[in-house]
């Protein structure tokens, strides 16, 4: 616990220390963004921002989730054909993603869907990733005896599989959703017409950078404890499944 | 049919799905341009070699933020391994660094820098650096306790151990976090010159959409994807093959 | 590997005579506390411990799981130091740092598996000071003397658990060590394996000259390999009973024949036996 309160002292250090290394047009201090959001976060303007932003990510996380995870455990249950789509998955993971905007934009418009598709094509690669590798470290004895029982494959996926993996599956989501709230955010910020990127978008524009830091502080403080929560149940189930396994940590 | 035959396969369905769909019209040309068209495109940016100065500028930028990212990475990695304490207080940012939208420090950068290589590279690397600290941890982290126990009962003074042993021992982990570093680097880099830049193969594709030349943006994307994966999936098989080698994991 | 390579200089210079019973080793007094792990009291788990090696013997040590065996030998080889008492080598402390002409052999696998068989073998030579030609001249002796020779460019990810133990032996071998010390280093092979394997360690005994300390959960192989077999009790270690077995130097795993290993086994057993019992009890009340 002391070691985190250390971190946050160590950071806000840090940050004080650049801003007056490197002046107030261009870096706000600690002090300064605080007040600001506290600020901001009371104004009218705020609430349906957050709220178009939240709504643009809830659908994106659902469908980054639910495809890469649609796609991901199947590949993994089947060898051969994780085998094939192992590097396709590999090379558009490592594509830069916002190269692809302008392809979205075609296919969409300036629409909500465009917002949506972007932060949801951030989101399914880790996802779709980890939950193929979770799937494929499943002891083979695991997925032979649900065989020997004649399960289905959605029934293995659904009974057998998922759970198995779910470790490695949870540590893609964690990934994914970092991903998928950045993916959302560069959407808003090109095609949106509301939301909490479209409104930093505008305040780099304008070189607002009081307002910049406050929305980075924002969203850096809402997913890193997304991330946190993600991590403090991925231990969880990493203790779990050792112990299953007989083994002891 | 062999695994590359089968990959093979899939590529060529895939990418003749596309051709096919365009030409029939039921994908519009304004939207997506087809396949053989993008090829013939690039091949005639490449033989113009109108597009040189921005590949050229792109290579360099991300070749630099890489190699920062490896050397200070690898660098940090050993000094936060060799220190618990720092470590046990860094451990939540390392985790939750990718949470932050890095990309909002990019117009920072140009205020201080200017609109040139350094902002580019300084993102890249603060991209990619993360990815090679956290696989320089893991890997020292593996180092079996019977390798470095063996070092010391033949003698090897403590540098002797980290250079002759160690290092060596973690070598798969160093490739994988030069694989992400790369992964990251570039596409921080591409996604810097795509929003604000004067040249660079982010800014031409950003261009060719604003000029409505469809051809010309996919030509260039599909440059990118090429290149980015066969680098990627290069490293990739190294990996695999070390991994492969060494029997172990 | 039933063909006797031609004699290799494989034994150390300093030759003590099998004759006398020379002091090689002596353990003083050895006491190894370990600090509490978190909301837990300080560990006593070894000690006091009183323990003389004579020069050119092969000497086993059994006991209980957790009764220190593997802390004594750490000890010895200098990788930790004692909370009480002290260790001496060839006259000379044993101090926190392995001490030159002492090679161990490890109960994990630590070849290094970035390194073919033959860089293996020749890796801590090649910090020595010796000439390159002595170096692969001894390398190759190594390899040949533990059938090797055809594995020389493999990579140990290739090889077996045994070969792969006998690589690192290799390693040690090359050292010329006076005293070589082996910490259950056939526990994850199976049985024929350890037979052989045990024949193996004999042979290597014989033509090195070395002083050899071996631990061992199996009575069987200490009572065949030693010419003393010491009984640890259970946590704390402390030995209980030191047997001679008397065995003629050329033996050979053979000799399991002989009633005197089934009266050997047994004496060990008996003494054993009570304090596997103590051993359990203490592990399960942890639990």
């Amino acid at each position: 616990m002391i070691d985190f309160v250390l971190l946050i002292v160590l950071l806000v250090a840090v940050w004080e220390v650049l801003h007056n290394f490197i002046g107030e047009h261009a870096l706000s201090s600690p002090a300064e963004t605080l007040s600001y959001l506290w600020t901001y976060v009371g104004q009218p303007a705020f609430w349906p921002n957050a709220r178009a932003s939240f709504l643009a990510l809830g659908y994106a996380v659902a469908i980054a989730f639910v495809g890469g995870l649609a796609v991901g455990l199947p590949l993994g249950l089947y060898r051969g054909a994780g085998d094939v789509a192992d590097p396709y998955l590999v090379a558009l993971f490592a594509i830069p993603k916002i190269t692809l905007y302008p392809v979205i934009l075609l296919l969409f418009g300036l629409t909500l869907s465009a917002k949506v598709a972007f932060g949801a094509i951030h989101g399914f690669f880790p996802v779709a990733l980890f939950a193929m590798s979770g799937v494929r470290s499943i002891p083979r004895t695991y997925l032979k005896s649900a065989r020997a029982m004649g399960l289905s494959s959605f029934d293995t996926i659904r009974s057998v599989a998922l759970p198995a993996a779910l470790p490695e599956i949870v540590t893609g989501m964690r990934i994914g959703l970092a991903s998928t709230i950045l993916g959302t955010l560069i959407g808003e910020m090109f095609a949106g017409t509301e939301g909490l990127g479209f409104v930093l978008f505008k305040a780099i524009d304008r070189n607002n950078v009081p307002l910049i830091m406050a929305l980075t502080l924002l969203l850096f403080v809402v997913s890193s404890s997304a991330n946190a929560l993600l991590l403090a149940i991925e231990h969880r189930l990493h203790r779990r499944v050792a112990t299953d396994l007989g083994v002891t940590l | 049919m062999t695994l590359t035959a089968k990959r093979f396969a899939v590529l060529v369905l895939a990418v003749g799905s596309l051709e096919v769909l365009c030409r029939i019209g039921w994908i519009d040309r304004h939207t997506i341009v087809a396949p053989s068209e993008m090829a013939v495109r690039l091949w005639q940016l490449l033989a113009s070699g109108s597009a040189n100065d921005d590949i050229l500028y792109t290579l360099g930028n991300a070749v630099a933020a890489i190699g920062l990212s490896i050397i200070i990475g690898f660098a940090a990695g050993a000094a936060i391994h060799a220190l618990p304490r720092l470590r046990s207080i860094l451990d939540p940012l390392l985790a939750s660094y990718y949470a932050v939208p890095i990309f909002v420090f990019y117009p920072l950068l140009i205020v201080l820098f200017g609109i040139n290589s350094i902002p580019l590279i300084i993102i890249g690397a603060m991209f990619g650096v993360v990815a090679m600290i956290v696989n320089t941890l893991t890997g020292l982290d593996r180092v079996p306790r019977a390798l470095t126990k063996s070092a010391r009962l033949l003698r090897l003074g403590r540098l002797q151990e980290l250079y002759l042993v160690s290092l060596p021992a973690a070598g798969p982990h160093f490739v994988t976090g030069i694989k992400f570093s790369i992964i990251y680097s570039v596409i921080a880099v591409i996604a810097g010159e795509f929003i604000l830049s004067a040249r660079g193969i982010g800014f031409r594709v950003a261009f060719a959409y604003n000029s409505f030349d469809g051809r010309t943006m996919y030509a260039l994307l599909l440059l990118l994807l090429a290149t980015v994966s066969v680098v990627t999936l290069s490293l990739h098989a190294w990996e695999k093959s070390l991994h492969r080698r060494w029997g172990r994991e | 590997m039933t063909q006797r390579p031609a004699t290799v200089p494989l034994a150390s210079e300093k030759r003590g005579g099998t004759g006398t019973a020379e002091q090689h080793v002596k353990v003083e007094q050895v006491v190894k506390r370990f600090a509490p792990l978190a909301g837990g009291s300080e560990v006593h788990a070894l000690g006091p411990v009183d323990l003389d090696l004579r020069r050119g013997e092969f000497f086993a040590l059994v006991g209980p799981s957790g009764c220190g065996k593997s802390t004594l030998l750490d000890i010895i080889a200098g990788l930790t130091r004692p909370t009480a008492g002290e260790v001496t080598f060839e006259g000379r402390k044993v101090l926190g740092e392995p001490p030159e002409g002492l090679g161990m052999v490890l109960q994990e696998d630590a070849s290094y598996p970035w390194l073919s068989v033959w860089d293996n073998v020749a890796f801590g030579l090649r910090r020595k000071s010796v000439s390159k030609q002595e170096l692969v001249r001894r390398v190759d002796a190594a390899l040949a003397f533990l059938d090797l020779n055809d594995f020389a460019r493999a990579y140990p990810a290739q090889l077996s658990g045994g070969m792969r133990q006998r690589v690192c032996i290799g390693r040690t071998l090359v050292l010329r060590p006076r005293l070589i010390l082996l910490d259950e280093p056939f526990g994850a092979l199976d049985q024929q394996t350890r037979l052989l394997m045990g024949d193996e360690l004999l042979r290597l005994w014989r033509e090195t000259d070395a002083t050899v300390l071996l631990i061992t959960h199996s009575l069987d192989e200490a009572a065949v390999l030693a010419d003393r077999v010491a009984v640890m009790s259970a946590r704390p270690g402390r030995l209980i009973d030191i047997i001679e077995t008397g065995w003629a130097r050329d033996r050979t795993s053979e000799i399991v024949a002989d009633p005197e290993f089934g009266r050997i086994t047994a004496q060990l057993w008996s003494r054993l036996r009570s304090e596997s019992l103590r051993a359990r009890e203490q592990a399960e009340r942890k639990r």
